[in-house]
């Protein structure tokens, strides 16, 4: 009976049909996507996915993940035992493993018997996890049971197995059981000391059961598996493989010619990595747990979408493969398989998601991309940012102050035009630092600075146009890919090549942004330079004169998460106070944004509690004196909700206000 | 059924300056925008065509750039755009400007439908007469609907239409019958944004010129020749230059005071 080829082979052919039918469904789905290239770079692709499919770097980056990293390598571990079974089962006795070289056979046996443990013992954790303690609340789901139970039955079946083999040999053979099951624990542990349990049982009917246990256990998941979350399995490695080699701060431009469709509103609008994204993820819930917008009560949850785009897939994928509409909406209020408006316009593009994820998945770029398809195709967005885009269009300022009145700020000063030839850096002063009465402050503290370490910089002046950061991260390509481009020519005409951005916001967008515009500029913030500045020597600080008293600093999510600079404005802080800014809870990449990226700043925020007030309390936790920070967004709103707790006698400075105070007269 | 809208192209005013020297408007670099009282006459045309499928037409009096200011109407929708540009049409005051857009319209109802309806913003940000709305209803002999913040009733069919007025302090319901033109205020709607698709198909588009050879007209009631009314003089007032006191970043209670104290010495704090 065990193993009965002529059950047993029936039931594979059927297992591996539904397996190999529920693959083919999925990757023909996959393929529905757009083209894009994620072929370049082969032997980078394969190093990240061996740290980050295989090393599991981002999963162990929390405790728990351990827990996932010991599941991950038994199952590696078990395809040896699994490809035997399924062997034994086709030709009975006649592949096994113990017939290998004896030097192979043992550290094999054991690595497969303690993998079996660990296994087990790590799906018990998860269960208990999952059952006290869930990721997020939703995620108690009976699926997540089931496989769980799945991955204990089979782990519990080859016990038995391997344990009823053991005793049988006793009972065959006559040794002396006690020193038989001895050697047998140094060689299989656990499968040793079941065996000397099971001894006195009837062990023909425990191998019996066993072994279809095992038999069985493993074609419900062969079946189950292409069919659900656990198709990661599958999909997580290449989509490790596939994943961007920069950092996603950017969007891919569009072509602008008639016909052409904007954005995306169909899943299959999507490019085939976007698909991909959506059939690797598992649901973990590492997104949401980091989301802004999660966190603060809004509709969006960065998980859902990405769900929601699969089963928009697989809802409508039999009508998209005949070229027909979808049934289902990607955009809409349809409950499961459509994502609302209001989740699609709450995202403040922070990128903590991407951060947070494990398989790389791309949840920000692809909300922008039906932004797009709002703003372009639909002309539908909230109401406040019609001003906000014929501002930007009409005036090249977020707020539609005349253009001539940018130099204002510097009316005072004596400022230089941008030069080719007599200025080396073009300070890129940006809205908020021309416009904004508060920021105005702190462009007036960098010319101070600049001046004072003896940089050699100028200004476009009134030629100095909006990055357009904003419309592009609301999806206003049409109008970003125009600023862009006027933008890219005024730069390529007079000359510049090293530019200084107080703002994190244009520091991003002339950095990496405008390099799909054909520039390459050497973009340096404003903290990064002070820093550099200081450590030169040509800025002598006096650190006794800062009135900053205690501080902590808040991490902007374009300078930061996006760009990578984390240690350039804490020792811009350091340098002028004499002490590093206290941490809040959470920062660096791990930093909770302001609320006002991804054009946040200019929308109202009507749902759950304000982003800005979250951030703020979590940084008075620290008791500063001064919060500071690198972003003229981030000022605004910390002022916001400083004056929204009450908290008048903290201050909020940009590093360049601290770094000028301590400036020695 | 026809509407036309008349818009017209102006200077962003916020961004205009004036030459002390020649007294005129300095036009260099200045960008020009859509009257932005006349995006309302637009968008209540592009809504009632989306109510009634009616046909909108978009005509604008200019120099060959207006043309641009005729695209984006094509980008939001109108059916027929068409500027009126022609050197004779130049220097036209406000009675020679409703000269030439009485006789477009009339053409418009001649050849393309029966007009019900022109709608124009109440004036311009550049002249501010709000007489050229007016002054088309007189040449053309329909009713004049000023100031109109909401379009109550329309029966095409009836041929009447009811609107309501905003007037200071106050609103006026009117019926009247239709051929009528209407100026519109800002209360009555919020334009919409063009779509991609629709910009990129405008910007292909051609929009049509007529100029006097299509029109027609008399050139003693057309341009300079046909305005009794010319600018004589343009300035800026003159304003004493002022002063920055104290520092309200650094010290606000103490400029407040400082404020204050300045205030009351003018005697311009009634205590």
């Amino acid at each position: 009976m065990t193993p009965n080829q002529f059950i047993f082979i029936p039931l594979l052919i059927a297992s591996l049909s539904v397996f190999a039918w529920g693959c083919w469904k999925r990757f023909s789905l996959i393929s529905l996507g757009r083209p894009e290239d994620r072929f370049d770079n082969i032997g980078t692709r394969l190093g990240e996915m061996l740290l980050y499919a295989f090393g599991q770097k981002r999963v162990v980056a929390q405790p728990f993940g351990i827990n996932h990293f010991i599941i991950f390598w038994s199952f590696l571990i078990l395809l040896v035992a699994n490809t035997e079974f399924i062997l034994n089962g086709l030709f009975p006795h006649t592949i096994k493993l113990i017939k290998l070289p004896f030097e192979l056979y043992v550290p094999l046996a054991f690595m497969i018997d303690i993998a079996s443990l660990l296994a087990l013992a790590a799906v018990t954790v998860a269960a208990v996890r999952r059952l006290f303690a869930p990721p997020y609340p939703e995620a108690r789901t009976p699926e997540a049971f089931f496989i769980l139970g799945l991955i204990a039955t089979l782990m519990l079946a080859s016990f038995a197995l391997n344990a009823s083999e053991l005793a049988e040999f006793v009972v065959k053979s006559r040794v002396d059981p006690a020193s038989f099951f001895a050697s047998a624990r140094k060689v299989m542990p656990v499968s040793g000391w079941l065996a000397g349990l099971l001894l006195p049982l009837p062990l023909g009917t425990i191998h019996v059961v066993a072994w279809w246990a095992h038999a069985l256990a493993l074609f419900a998941f062969m079946c189950y598996l292409p069919n659900s979350k656990h198709m990661h399995i599958l999909t997580a490695i290449p989509n490790c493989f596939f994943k961007r080699l920069e950092k996603p701060n950017t969007q891919p431009r569009e072509e602008f010619t008639a016909g052409n469709t904007f954005g995306v509103a169909r899943a299959d609008h999507y490019s085939w990595k976007d698909l991909l994204d959506s059939f690797s993820c598992t649901e973990c819930g590492r997104c949401q747990n980091v989301c802004p917008a999660s966190i603060t009560g809004k509709p969006l949850n960065p998980r859902a979408v990405i769900h929601d785009i699969k089963v928009n897939l697989l809802e409508n994928g039999t009508e998209l493969k005949k070229g027909n509409a979808p049934q289902t909406p990607l955009i809409g209020e349809g409950g499961e398989g459509s994502i609302s408006e209001e989740s699609i316009w709450g995202c403040t593009t922070c990128g903590a998601c991407m951060e947070a994820c494990p398989v790389f998945i791309e949840q920000m770029p692809k909300i922008i991309q039906m932004r797009r398809h709002l703003v372009e195709s639909e002309a539908k967005f909230p109401e406040e940012l019609l001003n906000l885009f014929e501002n930007m269009e009409g005036r090249s300022n977020p707020w539609g102050i005349a253009p001539s009145e940018r130099t204002k700020w510097c009316s005072q000063l004596e400022v230089k035009p941008f030069d080719r030839d007599t200025t080396e850096y073009l300070f890129y002063v940006g809205c908020a630092g021309s416009f904004d009465s508060r920021n105005k402050h702190v462009s007036v503290a960098m010319a101070q600075l600049l001046d004072r370490a003896g940089v050699s910089w100028g200004i476009l002046g009134k030629d100095e146009k909006c990055c357009g950061d904003s419309v592009r991260r609301l999806g206003n390509e049409f109008v970003f890919d125009k600023m862009a481009r006027e933008n890219v020519a005024t730069f390529i005409e007079r000359g510049v090549t090293k530019v200084i951005t107080q703002c994190p916001h244009c520091f991003t967008t002339l950095k990496n942004d405008y390099r799909q515009f054909g520039l390459e500029l050497e973009v340096i913030h404003h903290s990064e330079l002070l820093r550099n500045l200081v450590q030169d020597g040509r800025l002598v600080l006096d650190k006794t004169t800062a009135e900053t008293g205690s501080t902590v600093f808040h991490d902007s999510c374009y300078l930061g998460r996006h760009n990578d600079v984390y240690d350039a404005p804490r020792e811009v802080i350091t340098a002028a106070t004499g002490s590093a800014p206290a941490e809040i809870a959470r920062n660096r990449n791990n930093a909770f944004c302001c609320g006002a990226g991804g054009g946040r700043m200019w929308m109202e925020e009507h749902v759950g509690e304000r982003i800005n007030l979250t951030r703020v309390k979590e940084a008075l936790e620290q008791k500063p004196d001064t919060i500071c920070v690198a972003c003229p967004y981030c000022m605004t709103m910390f002022e916001d909700g400083l004056k929204d707790v009450k908290a008048d006698n903290v201050k909020v400075r940009d590093v360049a206000e601290v770094m000028a105070e301590a400036l020695l007269r | 059924m026809l509407i036309v809208v008349c818009i017209k192209q102006v200077p962003d005013t916020t961004q205009v300056q004036i030459d002390p020297v020649t007294n005129t408007l300095v036009r260099d670099g200045i960008p020009f925008i859509v009257n932005p009282y006349d995006t309302h006459a637009l968008e209540e045309a592009l809504r009632l065509k989306d109510r009634f499928g009616c046909t909108v037409a978009a005509i604008s009096m200019g120099p060959p750039n207006a043309e641009g200011t005729l695209k984006k109407a094509l980008a939001l929708g109108v059916d027929h755009a068409i500027l009126l540009s022609d050197r004779v049409f130049g220097g036209a005051d406000t009675l020679a400007t409703s000269n030439v857009l009485a006789a477009a319209i009339s053409k418009l109802h001649a050849e393309v439908d029966e007009v019900a309806l022109v709608l124009c913003g109440k004036q311009t940000i550049d002249g501010d007469t709000a007489q050229v709305g007016p002054g088309i209803a007189s040449r053309l002999d329909y009713r004049q609907l000023t100031l109109v913040d909401k379009i109550i009733d329309l029966d095409f069919s009836a041929k009447r239409i009811r609107v309501s007025r905003k007037l200071e302090g106050r609103h006026e319901i009117v019926e009247a019958p239709l051929p009528a033109m209407l100026t519109v205020v800002r209360e009555l709607n919020r334009p919409r944004y063009p779509k991609v698709q629709m910009r990129l198909a405008a910007s292909d588009a051609v929009v049509e010129v007529w100029n006097n050879k299509t029109l027609q007209l008399d050139e003693q009631k057309i341009g300079l020749k046909g305005s009794p009314t010319w600018v004589s003089k343009i300035f800026s007032p003159e304003r004493d230059k002022g002063e920055i006191i104290g520092d309200g970043y650094a010290d606000p209670a103490g400029t407040a005071a400082l404020l204050i104290e300045k205030l009351m010495a003018k005697d311009m704090l009634p205590i």
